[in-house]
């Protein structure tokens, strides 16, 4: 069976495509160019895509496989780059990997997998995909906890999980680094990828206000009350639950507790402030493809470094869902995912629109 | 089976060429320039090459400067007249619109530094036409280089006529033959032209070797300073072998064109092109109707990008090259294509197919026969250009 390997040039990839390819499978190398890598070059040092393309071609060559550059550069500019400008924009936190999973890896690379007779992608993903014994295919965390990326994959249908393989489901990071080590691929101590791959230093307010059309409105920053305490220079330079940066002095720490877009304000608060019991999610994904009875008991996560709490989920119309929690939350991020859990199988998330 | 169709971007090194280097390698270390007898032996294999390169484009052999290449070449021609005509009044250069990126980036880079640059338009064809020329030129034009075939298309120059307008101004002519040196006749004469680039591996000599040709009397400084090899025009040991190789390349290429070996490759090449025009449905030829070199074609499928199709054909062994100049992972349009009004859509869908002397009638018929299916697939299974959404 001819299977393509989604290669970042990183340890994760490279591993999954090297054990597939130990086990004998018919295996294509692909990474993807996402942005103008003359960007790189203009930066040279700075910038890591040309090194990771370059990591990832002789990965491929050390396992005997065959590697490709495809050029999405258009692709990831128009669903990922575009939507994180807006979303930070409209005073949203957004995660471009979701994005990048669902619409490049997942939609445009599997289109192009099945074009060269290959009908699954496998990615570096911490994640499994289990086939039920009705034939539907689940979505299950990571068996490495500390490593779980299945938060990161919620928007995945029946029909893209048929074509996915994430053969390091079931390992441990460490044990994945011991293969690279075994297996002498150069990548084996390359450190993992800590910031976002387009903004490589980490600065989002700058790149948003390069790649943005509106000019950044500044604005008012409130108390609680509605006391203006401060101004800001744009609601894209924060985030709820935000502490540091907000250039106010204060006998007790505050928080980013709300952000609105149209009037320009940021909201600051003391710690509980922050907390909520319930949220709104847009565009939900049911990974059955089906939703749940109302007021159905999973354990919803808020982001991707945050324990999954006890709560009851309630599909609404037009694909969207509430959440009730047991317990209130802190820093419910409008912009980030709620992804719903029943033990390790992932039944489905949205995007969090709003909480109260 | 694996099919070689790429040989514009480089060919197979000749059998009897590669002993001539390998036996240069081995047991002629001398240093060209050294008095003793080890150098006397190097010295008489670079004459001999320079003999040979010179005979193959009819021009003499002391006109002949030995570079590391095409790109070399085209820098060596355009720096090098560009650096004489620096103290005149001559401050034009003149290009096609075309030209390989080893000409283009090199003027580019000159009109950074106060050189006027123009930029010959091209009909839909992917010829620059004479009126072009007449009109752009001035008295203060210092050279005007077009490229003899172009490496994406095929498409042959009307050099003499581009040459004569140069010449009425008082300017250079300089010729990128890289694509057209071993593959057509060349002359020197009958293109009229006073600087031609030609690159060793694109006729089945080894890489890391070309030459330039600079006709008696024209002016060139040199760019590579240094010793004085190359009648102090091109500083540095020569590479003996290389060139040994080269000049051997030369003489199978000369064997060939006298025997007129270029029309077998053009019969495969139209072979190929009817066959896959007539067999793939949604498919058009770019540069239809132009004077060609004989083993390139270009051809747009439609509803398919053409980055994908080059992968979908090597993973069944065949070797071709997108129009576009995606080898560095960015998909940036062909300039040619673009330069000859086509549509960006067609632009990104273009295969370049050129031939060799290593090709057959079998294997011609089998990418006849397997292209089809590839073509189909890759138009039903791989949506081109997925939905884009808000």
């Amino acid at each position: 069976m001819r299977v393509v390997a989604a290669m970042s040039g990183g340890v994760d990839s490279s591993v999954a495509a090297a054990l597939l390819a130990d086990e004998g499978q018919d295996v294509i190398g692909l990474s993807m160019q996402l942005y103008d890598q003359r960007e790189g070059d203009i930066k040279f040092g700075s910038c890591c895509t040309l090194n990771d393309l370059h990591d990832a071609r002789r990965v491929a060559s050390i396992l005997g496989i065959p590697h490709y550059i495809m050029n999405f550069e258009r692709q990831f500019n128009e669903n990922v780059v575009s939507n994180f400008v807006e979303e930070y924009t409209a005073g949203r936190t957004p995660i471009p990997c979701v994005r990048c999973n669902g619409d490049l890896k997942f939609t445009t690379l599997l289109d192009r997998a099945r074009g060269f007779g290959a009908p699954t992608v496998a990615t570096g993903h911490y994640a499994r995909v289990v086939q039920a014994e009705d034939g539907s295919y689940l979505l299950k965390r990571g068996l490495d906890a500390t490593k779980d990326q299945s938060y990161f994959l919620f928007t995945l249908n029946q029909s893209q999980l048929a074509c996915a393989k994430f053969p390091l489901g079931t390992l441990q990071k460490d044990d994945v680094r011991l293969y690279a080590e075994n297996r002498a691929l150069p990548v084996a101590r390359k450190p993992d990828s800590q910031e976002l791959c387009f903004v490589p230093d980490g600065d989002y307010a700058t790149f948003v206000e390069r790649r943005t059309t509106k000019n950044p409105k500044p604005g008012p920053i409130e108390d609680i009350a509605g006391r203006m305490i401060g101004s800001h220079t744009g609601v894209h330079r924060f985030t709820v639950g935000q502490r540091k940066g907000l250039g106010i002095s204060s006998s007790i720490p505050l928080y980013v507790t709300a952000l609105d877009a149209r009037s320009g304000t940021v909201t600051v608060g003391p710690r509980h402030e922050l907390e909520r019991s319930t949220l709104h999610a847009s565009d939900v994904n049911w990974v059955s493809g089906n939703p749940p009875p109302t007021n159905y008991r999973i354990a919803a996560q808020i982001r991707h470094q945050h324990r999954a709490a006890n709560a009851t989920v309630s599909a609404l119309d037009r694909g969207r869902a509430r959440v009730d929690f047991e317990e209130a939350q802190p820093a419910i991020t409008p912009g980030q995912a709620v992804v719903f859990y029943q033990d390790e199988t992932v039944l489905g998330g949205g995007w969090i629109s709003s909480s109260d | 089976m694996r099919i070689y169709l790429d040989h514009n971007a480089t060919t197979p090194i000749a059998p009897s060429v590669l002993e001539i280097l390998i036996a240069a390698q081995r047991e002629q270390f001398g240093n060209a320039s050294s008095v003793h007898s080890f150098g006397q032996i190097a010295k008489s294999l670079v004459d001999d090459a320079r003999a040979s390169v010179a005979s193959l484009i009819g021009g003499r052999p002391q006109e002949i400067i030995f570079t590391s290449g095409g790109t070399e070449s085209d820098n060596l021609a355009i720096r090098g007249v560009a650096e004489t005509a620096a103290s005149s009044k001559r401050r034009r250069l003149i290009v096609s619109s075309i030209e390989h990126e080893a000409v283009l980036n090199t003027v580019k880079a000159l009109g950074k530094v106060g050189w006027s640059t123009t930029f010959l338009p091209v009909n839909d064809r992917g010829i620059v036409f004479p009126e072009a020329l007449s009109e752009a030129i001035t008295d203060d034009t210092a050279l005007v280089s077009v490229m003899h075939a172009n490496n994406e298309i095929g498409t042959v120059q009307p050099i003499p006529e581009l040459a004569g307008i140069t010449h009425r101004y008082g300017a250079l002519f300089h010729t990128d033959a890289v694509q057209s040196t071993g593959k057509i006749p060349v002359s020197v004469d009958a293109l009229d032209v006073d600087l031609l680039s030609l690159s060793s591996h694109k006729f089945n000599g080894p890489k890391g070797v070309g030459a330039l040709w600079v006709k008696r009397g024209s002016r060139l400084a040199a760019t590579m300073t240094g010793g004085r090899q190359e009648r102090n025009r091109r500083a540095g040991t020569e590479n003996v072998p290389g060139i040994s190789a080269l000049g051997a390349a030369a003489r199978l290429a000369e064997k060939k064109l006298a025997t007129r070996g270029e029309r077998a490759t053009a019969e495969l090449r139209n072979r190929l092109e009817t066959g896959v025009l007539a067999n793939v449905p949604g498919t058009v030829l770019n540069g239809n109707g132009a004077d060609r070199v004989p083993n390139t074609t270009n051809i747009s499928f439609d509803r398919v990008e053409a980055e994908s199709l080059l992968i979908a054909l090597d993973l069944e062994g065949i070797a071709v090259s997108t129009g576009s100049a995606c080898s560095s992972g960015t998909l940036e349009p062909s300039h040619v294509l673009r330069a000859m009004g086509l549509s960006p859509h067609r632009t990104q869908n273009s295969i370049r197919f050129s031939l060799g002397l290593d090709n057959t009638t079998a294997q011609i018929d089998h990418v006849i026969k397997i292209m089809p299916r590839i073509v189909e697939k890759l138009r039903t299974l791989s949506r081109s250009g997925s939905p884009v959404r808000s």
